[in-house]
């Protein structure tokens, strides 16, 4: 008995890595079927990510609106709402930043300040329109997101073909390059800018202290727990919905305007490049634990960027590195659970104990507002 | 506008609209049943990437269907086994496997791209083809858009008019009562969500062998949602999604037609039209918009208006079923 007992809390602590192994085997699969050594394909990953400084200040610059997009779905996943507008949110941030800095002329500082400010309010009121499509029209938030995110796309299209085109004319690649003092502070020869790290840590500090010691934070927690009962509490689940969504909408602008004003240095057609989606995953992984929130980001930029060096040396598709990514985010929600899956024995809880990890509780799609039946 | 043209784009709005009537059946079927299967948009361009690969190595577009319904009830059944063995949320796993399917299509399809292979080929049917205006719209096309209108009844049909039907409804809506009465709720869900899988799937290959043909890195990237929304917008009814399938390609050639009328309009702001309609559409099946517009309705036909126009989930969508 205790023999199989020890076994049992050794296979606990390892359980967790099985998933991970489990999708660099997959990956590992993939590429011999594509007649490439594993190992080989793995080395220029990492050393495409992390061999010399200029290459790991280029994924510390990945990860600053990574990091950021991935903080702000904390809050809206702790209020029950998967807000997969985030990656509309995230241009609309890109796109006020630009507007500011191709219209706007006053000293640098100040041009910074405001299209950083003018970016968090662009995101937030994106996303506020899915949170009112929501609590006012009864639709569920990952279809208005969609709409949105799409429409987002059209609209820098549009923005960067006709009224903001370069003075050589119309291209869809981009605006003309903003002028330097509209740009963030970088560092050295690097896309990366320490300021928005600093950000970053800020905004961080500020997710981790609403959502653990606030009452707001308990307010969202009761809500993405039970809507039902939240409701009989008196908590407004209109009010709540709107701001935990203009919480992440704002973060998730920061990060467009990171985006524009530090990786590129003008609005592109690819503006986001689909970090928004990325960052879903990062909170998923993570187990929507604040804390494991910028490791797996860092990890994902790095898997990114390596997987982007990977396709230059050995003309593999670059969309190894999203399914290395995917795949360990699917097994770890499938096979991370070694309780769930029967593997080890369930612990008795006492009936009221909260569960370790909140997970937001699902509700129907397509059904109304919470409380609104 | 003459009379040959008009019915020209009527008939070319059938063929565009044929996928996604498909992919509507099935995940109406799907949700039917009480499970969401949010990965359309990914098994979607897996199926039509594996679809195609398989039509051009076997030279037989059948094989490449088939290829992409096994692909489609692959996606399906990881959502099912998820969801009903390993009680995680459907739409997590749902919307990994759509950036999952979108990033391994476009992998596994890198020696595939751009190049000619297998397509089905229109076939008009005998003496129904000669109806005028109605002939040319509906029998003068090719398998895909008669599977799909063949489809769509047979959906309904099985759904309201059958016993196996009853008991799918059943587990979607009351899995208790369901199960009381004999019902194997879960199997149920296991079957119906392959099922529903392997149309989506279907329709993933129907876009590389017949609407869009060939591959490329998110060929019908987008689809799968609209599908999706498609689904609401549709009640959970066949019928009314085939609808609303084929209002979305309307809305597509409208965007074609309203360039020519309005040349001095941006091209790029009218690619926005179906999503702006999607957006309105849910809004408008969502909120109580349509209630107020029933309200005007004389009393007598309210009742049924109300059939008619009801947008209700089934009231098991997305929960799990088991005893703890």
């Amino acid at each position: 008995m205790r023999a199989t007992a020890t076994l049992r809390r050794i296979l606990a602590r390892v359980w967790p890595l099985v998933p991970v192994l489990g999708a660099l085997l997959f990956t590992s699969i993939l590429l011999v079927v594509f007649d490439t050594s594993p190992f080989t394909a793995f080395e220029a990953m990492l050393d495409g990510a992390l061999a010399d400084p200029a290459k790991r200040l280029s994924v510390l610059a990945f990860f600053v609106p990574l990091v950021l997009s991935s903080v702000g779905l904390l809050v809206t996943f702790r209020a029950g709402l998967w807000n997969i507008g985030v990656e509309g949110q995230i241009i609309l941030g890109a796109v006020a930043a630009s507007w500011l800095a191709l219209k706007l002329d006053v000293p640098g500082p100040l041009l910074v300040a405001l299209e950083l400010l003018a970016a968090m309010a662009a995101g937030a009121l994106w996303a506020a329109l899915s949170a009112v499509f929501k609590t006012r029209g009864g639709v569920h938030e990952i279809f208005s997101g969609l709409a949105l995110n799409n429409i987002a796309i059209i609209l820098t299209n549009f923005l960067i073909s006709g009224p903001w085109q370069p003075p050589e004319g119309g291209t869809f690649r981009g605006t003309a390059p903003f002028p330097d003092k509209a740009l963030l502070p970088l560092l050295g020869e690097s896309r990366f800018s320490p300021l928005s790290l600093v950000l970053a840590v800020v905004a961080f500090g500020m997710v981790l202290v609403a959502l653990r010691g606030t009452f707001w934070g308990l307010k969202l927690k009761a809500l993405g727990k039970n809507a039902h009962s939240a409701f009989l509490l008196g908590v407004s689940s209109e009010r709540e919905t709107i701001l935990a969504m203009m919480v992440c909408g704002a973060l998730a602008g920061l990060g467009g305007a990171v985006r524009t004003l530090s990786w590129f240095d003008s609005l592109r057609q690819s503006i986001s490049g689909g970090i928004g989606f990325l960052a879903l995953l990062v909170v998923m992984l993570a187990s929507y634990r604040i804390f494991w929130v910028p490791l797996i980001a860092f990890f994902f930029s790095a898997v990114l960027n390596g997987s982007i060096s990977l396709q230059l040396r050995t003309q593999l598709h670059s969309s190894l590195g999203g399914i290395l990514t995917g795949v360990m985010v699917l097994f770890v929600l499938l096979f991370g659970d070694a309780k769930k899956l029967g593997i080890l024995p369930k612990k008795k809880e006492p009936p009221d104990a909260a569960p370790a990890v909140s997970e937001p509780e699902m509700r129907p799609i397509g059904s109304g507002a919470p409380g609104n039946d | 506008m003459n009379e040959s043209e008009l019915i020209r784009i009527l008939s070319s709005i059938m063929l565009q609209s044929a996928p996604l009537i498909i992919a509507v059946c099935g995940e109406t079927i799907t949700e039917r049943v009480g499970i969401i299967n949010l990965s359309l948009d990914g098994s979607m361009l897996m199926a039509a990437m594996t679809g195609f690969v398989v039509g051009l190595k076997s030279g037989s577009v059948w094989l490449g269907f088939l290829a992409g319904a096994a692909v489609g009830a692959f996606f399906a059944l990881i959502v099912a086994f998820g969801s009903i063995r390993l009680r995680q949320s459907q739409v997590a796993i749902g919307f990994v496997l759509t950036l999952l399917g979108d990033d391994l299509s476009a992998f596994l399809g890198q020696n595939y791209t751009r190049i000619p292979g297998e397509l089905v080929i229109r076939r008009g049917i005998p003496l129904l083809e000669e109806i005028p205006i109605v002939g040319p719209i509906f029998f003068d096309q090719d398998i895909v858009v008669y599977f799909s209108l063949v489809l769509v009844g047979l959906t309904w049909w099985f759904l309201n008019r059958t016993h196996p039907g009853l008991k799918l409804r059943g587990s979607g809506e009351r899995p208790e009562a369901a199960f009381a009465r004999g019902v194997d709720v879960n199997r149920l869900r296991y079957l119906y969500t392959m099922l529903g899988g392997a149309l989506v799937g279907v329709a993933g290959a129907a876009y590389s062998l017949d609407i869009k043909i060939g591959w490329s890195e998110g060929h019908t990237r987008g689809f799968g949602w609209i599908a999706l929304a498609i689904v609401i917008f549709g009640g959970w009814s066949p019928v009314r999604g085939a609808i609303g399938a084929v209002l979305f390609g309307a809305t597509k050639a409208l965007a074609t037609f309203l360039q020519g009328a309005f040349p001095e309009v941006p091209v790029v702001l009218f690619n926005a039209l179906p999503w702006v309609l999607m957006l309105a559409v849910l809004l408008i099946a969502g909120s109580n918009a349509l209630e107020r517009f029933i309200i005007l309705a004389p009393s007598s036909a309210r009742p049924s208006l109300r059939r008619l126009l009801r947008v209700r989930p089934p009231m098991a969508l997305g929960t799990r079923f088991g005893e703890e």
